[in-house]
């Protein structure tokens, strides 16, 4: 049996979804976390389901690739029931869908997720009433604190065992007949290969729907009959026919929505809209956003540091201990001292900042902040020919790289998710982050590293005006954005998803790490390290760095901490004051920050935007990165 | 299409009036987008705040915040509730 969560963005669906997966998926307060589906297999009472986790869809008409994917599920055929998940505080809104999933003819449930932010706006909804109206069961949940979630699934079963299918509410006469008639021309000859209820589809044609339309021209000539009808509604309306159903539709929504909800006190005097006004202001407004982000620069430097600096001291005296107990040169030190580097790298740099980064960023995630954000920053994202939107894929970009690319999909221009996919790329991800703090912060100053994090934004907008202005069609269009309300943070669902992304650290980087350290170690053992290190001669003498930095430039194109690892390793030291100068650690890092996104970035970028768009952004983030290292040491060079 | 004088386009609408939404200019890619947003001809917006140096408005529409950019604004025609 196949379960499908379906419903609008940022109404919950993942979070339902991880009450029974585990955490598998992603949440967070903001509109299209989820941009590619996810699927577990549970057990309901005893009966195995798979259930899956779509994007977030507005309507059944789809704009953007995230959209499409939700559609494409749910046109399979192959859900058994659909769990339709709403935002009972924009239940209006949400029952637009609700009417396109109905006319799917698939068994259906309603859940009116958050409920208690409803009853905190003073809505209160009659779910036994909709139930009726629809003809669907209809399920109040919370699903961050999970109750309701039992009783959601063990309807899921009822309504599939007994195949119960909602009522589709009627259009007005008119436009009913002008369905029917395109209804029964379609059951004589199928135009589509879909197979979906005929009124659903008659429903899609008068909308004028791109996808269906033009299916329908593939091998057959029902657009002839389709265009007629489409004339007939326009005529009699007056606007154009996907107008007519749409209008019509959020009339039944309305009519719906005033039947089963009455307000019964205004909205709470809420902490939220005193916020709101300072948050989202003109000029404050941008204050808190220069705050909030050294607020949290500093905790993760303040944490890191205190962390870092007496581990590395302990990781230093064994390692010299090692020297003593193997003896100098022998193969078994220099594969302990790697494989310990490896370890060192891991506890002592990378989780000290890695895992205060990753708990801050889930809070300013789960709290909602982060669209607040994108408004305020849509003004100067527009300078540079793109919009609000993007800023979500580049802050999610500090975290990693990877899902940032993904992200792309809520753009519904394919001009701007190419641009904004490899302009990402360039943004520090947490592994290059705790590098810029691990040794430009730790080593040099706080101050150098905030130099760098601001050379990187001026950087990344000068590169998205210049690469706006070879797709210059993209630049007029606007942003529309939901904004959602605050949310205060469960704890355990933030610390969840924490605990998520630092998981995937350690079993999936940190073993890397820990190898590729001892490989190295293996290779200036055999000496081949140097040939790697000649080849990249050119490139270190130019920047004027140690020429055995060259392999860690290598290895980190397999994961971004390994760089600064293998430096510690390739250096011999972990002292790395004493082998390089401030300016040169600077050139490093700058250079690393920018260059070539890692593999996993660099097979994620292939998928969204082709091999053509992932060549030029190798190519594009290399040559930058050249020219801004080559810059940063001729800058330093006359300054210090 | 004339307008009447009492209709404007909702980028030149105060902070913190009502508005209903007479009419949505541009094909049928704009009209999708906001209607899925839950803005159509016929519904009520409040505007709520004006972004920075011409940036983006924010509006409230049946219960929800949206961001909308001053270019899409200025496709919406609108009436002033009294």
């Amino acid at each position: 049996m196949r379960i499908a969560l379906a419903g609008q963005t940022n109404c919950g669906k993942s979070t339902i979804f991880n009450h029974i997966a585990g955490y598998k998926a992603i949440t967070s307060n903001l509109p299209g976390t989820t941009v590619k589906y996810t699927e577990t297999k549970t057990q309901i009472n005893g009966y195995t389901c798979n259930c899956i986790d779509l994007p977030g869809t507005y309507s059944l008409t789809s704009s953007d690739p995230a959209e499409l994917e939700a559609r494409k599920h749910l046109l399979s055929g192959e859900v058994d029931v659909i769990i339709n998940v709403v935002d009972p505080s924009l239940l209006c809104r949400s029952l637009e869908l609700t009417l396109q999933l109905l006319e799917l003819e698939v068994p259906m449930i309603l859940c009116l997720n958050m409920i208690d932010e409803a009853q905190r706006k003073g809505i209160q909804i009659d779910a036994q009433k909709l139930s009726n109206l629809l003809g669907v069961p209809v399920i109040p949940t919370i699903a961050t604190t999970g109750k309701g979630l039992k009783e959601l699934f063990i309807e899921v079963l009822r309504v599939r065992e007994e195949r119960r299918i909602g009522k589709t509410p009627k259009f007005s006469k008119d436009i009913e007949e002008i369905v029917s008639q395109l209804d029964s021309t379609l059951n004589s000859e199928w135009p589509v290969k879909e197979k979906v209820p005929s009124r659903f589809l008659s429903i899609k044609l008068l909308e004028n729907d791109e996808f269906f339309i033009n299916e329908t021209k593939r091998d057959s000539n029902a657009i002839n009959r389709i265009r007629p009808l489409q004339g007939k509604l326009e005529q009699i309306h007056g606007v154009p026919s996907d107008e007519v159903i749409s209008s019509e539709r959020h009339a039944l929504a309305m009519n719906l929505f005033e039947q089963v909800s009455i307000v019964i006190h205004p909205p709470k005097k809420d902490i939220r809209i005193a916020i709101d006004q300072w948050v989202m202001h003109k000029f404050f407004g941008y204050l808190i956003l220069a705050a909030v982000f050294y607020g949290f620069f500093n905790f993760i430097f303040g944490i890191g540091g205190y962390i870092e600096e007496p581990l590395m001291e302990v990781f230093d005296q064994w390692i010299g201990g090692l020297e003593e107990f193997f003896g100098k040169g022998s193969l078994a030190l220099f594969l302990s001292k790697g494989v310990l580097q490896g370890i060192a790298g891991g506890i002592a740099i990378v989780l000290p900042y890695l895992v205060p980064f990753l708990i801050g960023l889930s809070i300013l995630e789960d709290i909602g902040y982060l669209p607040g954000v994108a408004f305020l920053m849509d003004v100067f994202v527009h300078r540079i020919g793109l919009h609000g939107k993007s800023i979500i894929p580049f802050i999610l970009g500090y975290g990693c790289s990877v899902p940032a690319v993904m992200t792309t999909r809520i753009l519904e221009f394919p001009q701007h998710r190419f641009i904004v996919s490899i302009l990402t790329t360039m943004i520090p991800c947490a592994a290059r982050i705790t590098i810029i703090f691990g040794l430009v912060a730790f080593f040099i100053s706080p101050n150098a590293a905030l130099a760098i994090f601001a050379l990187n934004i001026l950087v990344v907008a000068i590169s998205g005006k210049i690469l706006s202005t070879f797709y210059p069609e993209a630049s007029n269009l606007g942003l529309i954005l939901e904004i959602p309300v605050y949310q205060f943070p469960v704890l355990k669902n933030t610390l969840k998803k924490s605990w998520y992304r630092i998981r995937e650290f350690i079993i999936i980087a940190w073993p890397l790490l820990i190898i590729g350290s001892a490989l190295l170690a293996l290779m200036e053992y055999g000496k081949v390290d140097l040939y790697f290190n000649r080849f990249l001669s050119p490139l270190t003498y130019l920047l004027d760095l140690p020429v055995s930095v060259g392999t860690t430039l290598i290895f980190g194109l397999l994961r971004k901490e390994l760089s600064m690892i293998m430096l510690t390793q390739a250096l011999g030291t972990t002292q790395v004051l004493a082998v390089m100068t401030k300016t040169q650690i600077m050139v490093f890092t700058v250079f690393v920050t920018f260059y070539i996104p890692c593999l996993a970035t660099i097979a994620a970028l292939w998928r969204e935007i082709g091999k053509k768009g992932a060549l030029l952004a190798i190519l594009f983030t290399l040559f930058i990165a050249i020219i801004l290292a080559l810059f940063t040491r001729i800058f330093l060079g006359i300054v210090l | 299409m004339d307008r009447s004088p009492m209709q404007t386009t909702l980028d030149h609408i105060y902070e913190n009036k009502k508005v209903t939404v007479i009419d949505i200019q541009g094909g049928q890619g704009i009209r999708q987008r906001l209607g899925q947003m839950g803005i159509h001809p016929g519904d009520t917006i409040t505007m709520l705040r004006y972004g920075a140096l011409r940036g983006p408005i924010l509006i409230e529409v049946h219960g929800s915040q949206v961001a909308l950019g001053r270019g899409i604004a200025s496709q919406i025609i609108v009436e002033e509730v009294e």
